[in-house]
């Protein structure tokens, strides 16, 4: 019973021209939907990306982008009527405020 | 980071999790327990309840596990005593030392989301501790869930440690270590199976009763206005009776939902919600007298079932915070399509509800 969300809203963009084989992304991927082929990173289930950002993040060449951020329905309703990025902070969550987690 | 070693006095005395101290060129380290014992399996269960969650750490810095020399392996983690706990309690017999990072109490993914389990505090951290002075290689392992804050390239730039990411579980470092620091395709995949969907649900519980209780007072003080019934406390007893559906649409919004995630139709949280949510407003239309509402009109009985609805599918919605699979673009979405209808249905609900209040009052 594979859990699917959404589909077609993934964020995530691969530029193949950039990409210089080195598989980060494809270790990083807790979905395990990118793979290598013929020396170049490869998108499998577009649909099965949870915008975590850790194969983005683990790219030396700039190749892979995807837009991260904190997705629980709070924090975007948050977002939302503070016209900020979603966010979980009641006040200010580094100076003790009381966010969700 | 001052002294990165100031953390040791804050081990004094010593917590039950250390069971002694190795003498290194650069400090003598605690050596931790690689066993759990019943504080910390109760800590463990509590902070599952939310409780003591905001403080529930280990002070960051440098650990020893086994007897680790300048070639044993460096595994790094979060101060989140939950995470230290499920990851020593995997190393017995493990030589290593481990690396506790500044993750303010949260655990190694959320961390990660939010930048805390960073490049910045890693490089930062290993460069105070010295690390280079104890260990002769230059490898840290970190946890694949570490990868969303961490850009393993400039790690090595800022502090020359190469990182190389071990298995999502901790379950698996022994093998992945012993494999040669091979991870198969299954260590790397995350899941959500049931029981793992079931250890979430307290927590959503406890985080969304103050709401439902505020939800409670209203429907108390509209039935107080009303003058339905005669004194407070069968005034306060009809409304536990009315509050019944509500309460059935907080447990599917909180726990059915999660429990069942995989079973209900639909990919959408807010409408595997509603589908549920609009179970306990239905027995309302069909069995009014079970819950007190045998002498209410249909505005109050659409509105129970509208604002119950409402209620299981936005804490359903909520539920995607949780999980280990929706995206941010997803949820967005759903809250674009979830969002006017959410207001509307509860507005209208609530007016329904106070209209009949107050004609009674007026009677």
């Amino acid at each position: 019973m594979k859990l699917r969300y959404l589909k077609n809203v993934s964020t995530l963009e691969l530029d193949k021209e950039k990409c210089i084989g080195c598989e980060m992304c494809t270790l990083v991927c807790p979905h395990r939907i990118l793979v290598m082929n013929e020396g170049k990173a490869f998108i499998t289930d577009k649909d099965l990306c949870m915008e975590c950002g850790a194969c983005a993040k683990n790219c030396p060449a700039s190749a892979i982008s995807v837009q991260v951020g904190v997705g629980c329905a709070i924090a975007v309703l948050n977002g939302l009527f503070r016209k900020t990025a979603p966010n979980c902070d009641s006040g200010s969550l580094l100076k003790g405020g009381k966010g969700c987690c | 980071m001052k002294n990165a070693y100031d953390y040791l006095k804050l081990l004094e005395p010593a917590p039950a999790w250390i069971t002694g101290y190795t003498e290194t060129p650069i400090a003598r380290i605690p050596v931790i327990s690689t066993e759990l014992d019943s504080f910390d399996r109760t800590g463990s269960i509590k902070v599952r309840l939310g409780i003591g969650r905001d403080n529930y750490t280990v002070p960051p810095g440098l650990y020893a596990v086994g007897k680790p020399d300048n070639t044993s392996p460096v595994l790094v983690t979060a101060n989140y005593k939950l995470t230290f706990d499920s990851l020593r309690s995997e190393l017995e017999g493990v030589n290593a030392w481990i690396a506790v990072l500044d993750t303010k109490g949260i655990n190694v993914w959320c961390a990660a989301g939010k930048g805390t389990f960073g490049t910045a505090e890693l490089a930062g951290r290993i460069n105070a501790l010295r690390l280079r002075r104890l260990v002769s290689h230059n490898v840290l392992i970190l946890p694949q869930l570490g990868a969303p804050g961490i850009a393993a390239h400039e790690v090595f730039r800022l502090c020359g440690f190469k990182v190389v990411y071990g298995p999502v579980r901790a379950a698996d470092i022994k093998d992945f270590l012993f494999n040669d620091m091979k991870a198969t395709e299954e260590m790397r995949r995350v899941y959500f199976g049931l029981h793992e969907r079931a250890s979430l649900v307290p927590i959503e519980l406890i985080h969304n009763i103050k709401p439902m209780l505020v939800i409670f007072g209203i429907l108390l003080l509209l039935n107080l206005i009303a003058g339905k019934y005669t004194g407070f406390v069968s005034t306060l007893g009809m409304t536990a009776l009315n509050y019944i559906p509500y309460l059935a649409a907080f447990i599917i919004g909180c726990a059915i939902v999660p429990l069942l995630l995989p079973r209900i139709p639909f990919r959408s949280f807010a409408l595997k919600g509603l589908l549920l949510g609009l179970l306990p407003g239905l027995f309302v239309l069909l069995f009014p007298g079970a819950f007190g509402y045998a002498e209410d009109g249909w505005p109050v009985k659409l509105a129970v079932l509208m604002i119950t609805s409402v209620i299981a599918s936005f804490l359903s919605l909520n539920f995607t915070g949780s999980t280990t699979y929706t995206s941010l673009s997803g949820v967005r979405k759903e809250m674009k399509y979830a969002l006017k209808p959410y207001i509307a249905a509860g507005l209208l609900g609530l007016v329904f509800l106070a209209a009949d209040s107050i004609s009674r009052f007026l009677n």
